[in-house]
């Protein structure tokens, strides 16, 4: 099982789904579709740290938690992040997200996400021993 | 959608019959050929909404509905608060209160021909587009206190707009109801940055030509001839919109079982209208509405500043503006009696007919105007509502095209150079801060906006006016 992320189709909105060996790692490649959404997280330079850390009562809402937390960082800082760290206790999450301020030159991206939606929403083991978590963001 | 699952009430009306839970019938408006193309996920989605507690009369699709989170994207549905009816921010969605409003110029298009250039440079220097974009307005807490709670009006009381732009504003532009102190630090601190900026994705300011008239009568009455130069703007309730969407979707589906309601699917998160969370719901989610009603209002204003610059002749007043997302108390006959209900649309547009009340006088007569915005290059509508609207689906008609294809396709399909290129060569020219944005937001990455019209038309919801074509686009 190799550590990806990758998007599905929805409608007029957009499924990011990040696949990893454990459930934290899941969460960072889901975050890393997420930042795809707007701009090749590639091209997004890692030189700031914001941490975060938030809690819901079961690891299907953490996920949506997690994204929204995103969100909102990436809009009231006018960044971008291109790495994640992500630990998961029980009902909690810390984490450090690395990036950069958005540039429209350098990024040029695509579209503000709104939200994370909790359409198509799961977090569950995969068969291959790894962890899937996925949801819709609305753009 | 298979057609066969619905019983046809009417050349396009489609209803899907009660099973299991649904306390009324699913009813999904649209052509035989909309309907089929239709995902099934809408009519999955039109009878969840009709499971909900409190609903009156049928869970409505329009016919540009498609799969959305929770309710369908062109979803309508409404609740009686005396009968365990709900409020939902599912039903509302993220961006509370997006809208369209459309501008007279008092210019012809060759008015804007001769300076077509100029003023596409001019506006897209003079409107915060795209991601990261920030307005020239930051407010200190008292002053987004009385944006939250005055909307267009305080825009105007602050010298962003004019007063007679007011009685052309759905709630004559200040959304009643709303509680401020029901809106989040972080919301506050989300919007910071982002009064009077016009967003990214579907969201644009276009300079229009009237391209055909369908009903001259009711034109003539919303001031629209052949030729004519317009401006319409869609946008909605910026970041605070998105994070009062995104904190009571949250609050409501882990709430929904305290109040005992048993949620189909975790996205029509709801709360009792006649509860705490409710009412605090309201009160923000109005909030919100302000916020939208502001920002379009100081979007119209920066307009109007630029057309000063270039086209002093011009005078810019407002035809109408209308709100995609919202919850909004409203009277409607049901069964010969007047309820007040608590009607949401979820990309979906009110459309008032002929003769009502909260109409300004001027437009009475003729109904009010539906502002329906196509694609860059397939141009928008304006339709008028009828009388009928009212019995068919609490007065409410469509939205928009819906896209035919992913946002990843269509980035995979077309580059945004070759894209303003193709519509320069049509006369049409866009100015945006991302090639990738408009690539994904190519004409070809959405349906055919007139069969969404004509159906819109056929069913009674909405009467056809006048078509309108982009000169210029701005594009977030």
């Amino acid at each position: 099982m190799q550590e990806h992320w990758e998007h599905y189709e929805h409608g007029a909105d957009i499924g990011v789904r990040g696949i990893g060996a454990t459930m934290a790692g899941a969460f960072e490649q889901a975050a890393l579709a997420l930042t795809a959404v707007i701009t090749d997280p590639s091209g997004v330079a890692g030189n700031e740290a914001v941490d975060i850390a938030c809690e819901a009562p079961d690891p299907e809402l953490l996920l949506g938690e997690w994204l929204n937390a995103l969100v909102y960082e990436m809009a009231v800082r006018r960044m971008l992040f291109g790495r994640y760290q992500v630990e998961i206790d029980g009902t909690r999450l810390r984490a450090r997200a690395f990036g950069e301020p958005t540039s429209v030159e350098r990024h040029c991206p695509a579209v503000e996400v709104k939200g994370a939606t909790y359409t198509s929403l799961r977090v569950a083991p995969t068969a291959d021993g790894g962890w899937l978590a996925q949801t819709v963001v609305d753009v | 959608m298979d057609l066969n699952q619905l019983i046809r009430r009417g050349p396009c009306e489609w209803e899907a019959p009660m099973t299991g839970d649904m306390r009324v019938p699913a009813i999904v408006f649209g052509t035989e050929t909309l309907i089929a193309e239709m995902d099934d996920k809408v009519l999955e989605q039109s009878s969840n909404v009709a499971k909900l507690p409190g609903i009156v009369r049928a869970s409505y699709a329009m016919p540009d509905a498609h799969w959305g989170y929770g309710f369908p994207i062109g979803g309508v549905a409404a609740f009686d608060p005396e009968r365990g009816g709900v409020v939902s921010a599912g039903g509302v969605g993220f961006d509370v209160s997006c809208g369209v409003r459309c501008m007279h110029t008092g210019l012809r298009a060759e008015d804007i021909l001769a300076v077509q250039e100029t003023l596409a440079d001019a506006l897209f220097a003079r409107i915060p587009a795209g991601v990261g974009s920030t307005g020239a307005i930051r407010l200190d807490s008292a002053q987004m206190d009385a944006m939250l709670a005055g909307g267009a009006k305080w825009a105007v009381e602050n010298g962003w707009g004019v007063p007679a732009d007011l009685e052309r504003i759905e709630e004559r532009g200040c959304m009643p109801g709303a509680r401020p102190e029901m809106v989040s630090a972080l919301a506050r601190k989300r919007q910071r940055d982002e009064m009077g900026t016009l967003g990214s994705g579907n969201h644009y300011l276009e300079v229009q030509r009237v391209a055909e008239i369908y009903d001259e009568a009711i034109a003539a009455a919303f001031g629209l001839r052949v030729g004519d130069a317009v401006v319409t703007i869609h946008c909605g309730s910026r970041g605070l919109g998105h994070q009062i969407g995104t904190e009571f979707l949250r609050r409501m589906a882990t709430a929904a079982k305290e109040y005992g309601i048993v949620l189909p699917d975790r996205e029509l998160a709801c709360a009792p209208i006649r509860s705490e969370l409710g009412e605090i719901y309201l009160g923000a989610m109005r909030s919100a509405i302000n916020c939208a009603l502001a920002n379009r209002e100081i979007l119209t204003h920066l307009t109007r500043e630029v057309f000063a610059d270039i086209l002093p002749a011009a005078r810019l007043p407002l035809l109408y503006d209308v709100s995609h997302n919202t919850c909004k108390v409203e009277t409607h006959l049901v069964d010969g009696e007047p309820r007040s209900l608590f009607v949401h649309r979820k990309g979906a547009t009110r459309a008032l007919g002929p003769g009502h009340p909260d109409l300004p006088e001027a437009l009475r007569q003729a109904g009010q105007p539906v502002l329906i915005g196509g694609s860059m290059g397939t141009g928008s509508y304006i339709l008028a509502g009828t009388e009928r609207s009212e019995s068919l689906a609490f007065s409410s008609a469509c939205h928009g095209a819906g896209r035919a294809m992913s946002r990843q396709q269509a980035a995979r399909r077309w580059r945004g150079r070759q894209v303003v290129d193709e519509l320069a060569a049509r006369g049409i020219l866009i100015r945006s801060p991302s090639s990738r944005g408009i690539a994904e937001e190519a004409p070809g990455a959405y349906k055919d906006v007139v069969e969404v019209i004509d159906a819109t038309d056929a069913a009674g919801l909405a009467r056809k006016v006048a078509k309108v074509e982009p000169l210029i686009c701005i594009k977030g």
